[in-house]
């Protein structure tokens, strides 16, 4: 089983699609150097990520099946 | 009609009843933003019996308003919202106290006004505005519900309450540049999303002032219209956390901060180790003087809060900024580079990752 990446809000607009399958991610670090690599405009962007549904803060080692969330900041109203 | 007639339907509730009602009448909230998240987040307040509701906007009522901010109407075009918002919300509920505020929040004025109200409603459409509440709230401690939407998705959450008080400098520590960000104006909104969205701001903040239910605090929840799927993600009070004191919050230029601005280059350790010991690299280290442990390779220490009168004193070189968690280090650059055209810096992480990298 896959990684499933989703994107939130404004990053859709970087990476045309609001949700990617990835293997060979091992952990957040090695999957936030490729979607980097992948959508270099991700670098300059804010976002926070979470696990399964749970913010993270430091490199977090991924298994089969896992959910990253990339979530920006919104600011419309 | 007996007075409490009005709001039977929500009385007779299991859970509810009159201390629930009386609570509300009993409170006080501030909506900051009349637009299409403030509109609704009033209607349903005043419905509900609140007793007393502040209501914070420059605008006046133009006709693209109109598809998503329902309490307006046509005959109102080019008046100030804040009095068309309270004229009708007297005729919806008399027994409703509203002040008005037809002016923008400052930094200059939002501690004033925030501490007379219990609660903050984030109805605002633009970044200064929501990291100005979000501060002010966490000065006062009072908690604030943020609400937001970005074309078809929305965002809510509640922040600062006490038990509870994640805040949104943990998830977005400093504001992302203006031009990353589309406001409705320029990315387009469907008028239903900003209704639904205020619609559940105005739910937690009945939630928060009754005590029924669980409030939405430590979750961030995000509504996507298109595929109506909703996604929860439990958030983290986190280590990498800024807290804006008094009078830093009154001193900051929180328009410069949210504005079009270079992004100023964060450095890590060892970019910053082989930097400072280059003659023509001066580091400033911008931590208030009672912080720990004082640091023999700076040039200069000026506090923040001090930054402001000093800028001009700094020398003509490239200048590295260091503070505790590299944060008020990025504010700090920003402000020099916007003031002196000189190369600028920051350490990233600050002082914590030097001394961690020192350490390991």
């Amino acid at each position: 089983m896959a990684i499933e990446v989703l994107f939130f809000g404004s990053l859709v607009d970087t990476t045309a699609v609001s949700k990617l399958l990835l293997d060979d991610m091992h952990d957040t670090k090695t999957l936030k150097a490729y979607l980097e690599q992948k959508y270099p405009a991700l670098r300059i962007a804010k976002y926070f990520e979470a696990v399964n549904g749970q913010m993270i803060q430091n490199n977090t080692s991924l298994r089969p099946g896992d959910t990253v969330a990339l979530m920006p900041p919104f600011s419309g109203g | 009609m007996q007075p409490d007639d009005r709001y039977i339907r929500q009385l007779i509730l299991p859970g509810f009843g009159v201390a629930a009602q009386d609570k509300l009448r009993a409170a006080k909230v501030l909506i900051v933003g009349m637009g299409g998240l403030g509109c609704p987040a009033l209607q349903y307040l005043v419905g509900a019996g609140v007793g007393q509701l502040g209501i914070m906007d420059a605008d006046t009522v133009s006709i693209s308003n109109l598809h998503r901010q329902l309490l307006f109407n046509e005959q109102e075009l080019g008046r100030k919202k804040t009095a068309v918002a309270s004229e009708k919300m007297k005729l919806l509920n008399a027994s409703v106290n509203i002040e008005s505020y037809p002016f923008a929040l400052t930094n200059q004025n939002a501690l004033n006004i925030i501490s007379e109200y219990d609660l903050v409603i984030d109805a605002t459409d633009n970044f200064p505005a929501k990291y100005i509440i979000n501060d002010a709230c966490v000065i006062l401690g009072k908690p604030f519900i943020y609400g937001a939407v970005s074309r078809y998705e929305g965002q809510l959450t509640v922040f600062n309450l006490p038990g509870n008080t994640i805040n949104y400098r943990n998830l977005f520590p400093v504001p992302p540049a203006q031009a990353d960000i589309l406001s409705c104006e320029e990315a387009g909104v469907l008028g239903v999303l900003p209704g639904i969205i205020g619609t559940m701001q105005a739910t937690e903040a009945i939630k928060i002032i009754t005590g029924i239910g669980e409030p939405l605090a430590g979750r961030l929840y995000n509504y996507d219209l298109l595929q109506a799927h909703s996604y929860e993600i439990a958030l983290l009070p986190g280590s990498n956390t800024i807290t804006i004191d008094r009078q830093t919050f009154e001193q900051m230029d929180y328009t410069f901060t949210c504005d079009d601005h270079e992004d100023i280059p964060e450095i890590d350790v060892s970019e910053f180790i082989r930097l400072a010991q280059q003659p023509d690299v001066f580091v400033l280290d911008v931590r208030e003087r009672h912080e720990y442990p004082s640091v023999d390779f700076s040039d200069a220490q000026i506090p923040m809060s001090e930054l402001q009168v000093s800028i001009a004193d700094l020398p003509e070189k490239a200048i590295c900024v260091i503070c505790h968690q590299g944060i008020r280090s990025v504010y700090a650059a920003q402000l020099i580079k916007e003031q002196r055209n000189l190369t600028v810096y920051s350490l990233k992480g600050g002082l914590t990752a030097y001394f961690n990298q020192q350490g390991s």
